[in-house]
């Protein structure tokens, strides 16, 4: 029903996923909007970050992962005969630990574009220098976009990962914990930036923290045991949770 | 309190016996080197460092000591093997690190390690018996540069195939991950991110791979061929600096000896300036990067 819905940009249906005999998901339903900003938030385990990385098939690298559902990108099923290289162009993602590869700022940024087919320079040169733009990382880096980008600072170099990320045109940016390894000031800045970039990006971002879930999501969705147990608008969640498990994580009970 | 005395004077003595290991094995260096470079040295002066490394003829009777060709034929094969050992043996480290599934890739590897363990006069056999017949058939008399580059090229393969392997290894999944997430196949990811990752350590390879080239004597004396001459195409029957040392050192004395001695000196020499450019490579590449 929610095929017709121009405002939904992801649809997951009736999703499980086994590993092997361990179900990590259960019966999942979720549509995710178009660009605004949903969090996933749950005790470690609770099967948040196996979602996330459902929606760009990360998971298909585990060996022994099944999946039974269907996730519908604009109304079509990922998982039925898609081009699992052009899903992860339209679905970029950020890592929970900074990973720039070990080359030169430039060469990192022009590695997506360069993988669909751009060559020439100057479309590289372009590209490199916009998406840096919009990550807010250009102007600490434009005098040195040769240097290696493992010489940077841990804030810097998640923004170089978003930047790689969004160099490649997604659609879709999934988030899996992009803040958890920076010390507060660059997770304060990562957050700005996530906040600007909704408006040309659905995003999705699981989060341990929950201040971080309801300072920049729209939408905030509750693990708990691989169960969906709550999904509504993140001002819903955070102040009158209708599940009583929801509430006692959002208010610390555990977790 | 006194258990703890006990501890640190256990601690002690491990740190030294250790440290008396590594000693022992940078001594053993040291003297082969002061060695080598006291027989050899002198000699190269009194037959003259010109007439030693650009003379073309070796007629020990004659006193005519002129290593040219050696030097040349060495280089030669060394850079042959290179072009069939690097190649091969680095697709093969991919195999086993990134392609092969595990249980095949637990398989191949100890078969490639079992390489390493023949001894080089088999190898030199193998190549006698098959190889140069083989090569007899396209042109000459099959003992030749050829047959002493595709034996070597086969013998480097386990120490190229084994550090390459652990280097490619040592690549972090997440660089791989962050390849596949944008959208990038696993082959390209290969050649693109975790080969340049290991450079280091891939070059590493290569040094020590060209290292036991250079200085394999055995395999070589077999299918070389061994004449003294500068080759002129990869057909010709060569003699080396190794096998040099090898065919003469057990009835020379005096000068003849001495030159043996200089000629030891002078693949000392290559082999050190081998692993200089390799790592000098590498960290240029680094630094660009």
């Amino acid at each position: 029903m929610n095929n017709m819905n121009p405002n939904v940009k992801i649809s997951v249906k009736n999703l499980n996923l086994f590993y092997g005999n361990f179900q990590a998901l259960k019966e999942i339903n979720m549509s995710i909007q178009k660009n605004k900003i949903t969090a996933f938030i749950g005790p470690s385990g609770c099967g948040k970050s196996t979602f996330l990385k459902t929606l760009n098939r990360m998971n298909d690298l585990v060996e022994g992962c099944k999946i039974s559902g269907e996730i519908l990108m604009d109304g079509v099923d990922i998982y039925n005969n898609y081009d699992i290289l052009d899903l992860r162009k339209r679905v970029g993602m950020v890592f929970q630990k900074p990973n720039p590869f070990p080359m030169s700022i430039y060469d990192n940024i022009a590695y997506g574009p360069r993988t669909h087919g751009i060559r020439k320079r100057k479309e590289l040169d372009e590209i490199v220098e916009t998406s840096l733009r919009q990550a807010s990382v250009w102007d600490d880096v434009k005098d040195r976009l040769n240097s290696n980008a493992l010489a940077l600072s841990g804030g810097q170099q998640q923004r170089i990962c978003i930047a790689r990320a969004i160099a490649v045109k997604p659609e879709v940016l999934l988030m899996d914990e992009p803040t958890s390894a920076l010390d507060p000031i660059s997770t304060l800045k990562i957050e700005d930036l996530i906040t600007e970039l909704k408006k040309n990006y659905t995003i999705a971002i699981v989060t341990h923290n929950m201040q971080q879930a309801s300072r920049v999501s729209d939408y905030t969705a509750f693990f708990l045991l691989g169960e969906l147990v709550e999904f509504n608008e993140t001002i819903k969640i955070f102040t009158i949770p209708e599940n009583k498990k929801t509430e006692d994580y959002i208010t610390g009970r555990f977790g | 309190m006194n258990s703890r005395t006990l501890q640190r004077i256990s601690a002690e003595t491990a740190k030294w016996i250790f440290r008396a290991a590594s000693i022992f094995s940078v001594l053993a260096l040291l003297l082969i080197t002061v060695f080598l470079i006291a027989y050899g040295a002198p000699a190269i002066f009194e037959i003259g460092p010109k007439e030693f490394l650009l003379g073309t003829q070796w007629q020990p009777n004659a006193k005519i000591f002129g290593i040219l060709p050696m030097i040349l034929a060495s280089i030669y094969i060394t850079l042959g093997a290179a072009l069939i050992g690097f190649p091969l043996g680095l697709l093969t480290a991919v195999f086993l690190a990134e392609v092969a599934p595990p249980r095949l890739a637990n398989l191949v590897r100890p078969l490639i390690k079992l390489l390493a363990g023949i001894p080089s006069v088999v190898c030199g056999f193998f190549g006698l018996m098959v190889l140069v017949p083989r090569i007899m058939d396209i042109q000459g008399a099959g003992n030749s540069m050829l047959a002493a580059m595709i034996i070597l090229g086969i013998m480097i393969l386990p120490t190229v195939v084994s550090i390459s392997e652990t280097a490619l290894r040592a690549v972090p999944s997440s660089y791989k991950e962050a390849s596949y997430a944008l959208g990038e196949s696993r082959i390209s990811t290969i050649f693109r991110v975790t080969i340049p990752a290991a450079k280091s350590g891939i070059l590493t390879s290569f040094a020590l791979g060209a290292g036991r080239a250079i200085g394999e004597a055995t395999a070589v004396a077999l299918v070389a061929g061994n004449k003294v001459q500068i080759p002129s195409s990869i057909f010709d029957s060569v003699r080396t600096l190794t096998t040099n040392c090898v065919f003469e050192m057990g009835y020379a004395s005096g000068l003849h000896q001495r030159a043996l001695f200089a000629t030891a000196v002078i693949l000392f020499i290559l082999i050190i300036l081998i692993n200089i450019a390799l790592s000098v490579l590498g960290n240029k590449e680094e630094k660009h990067e």
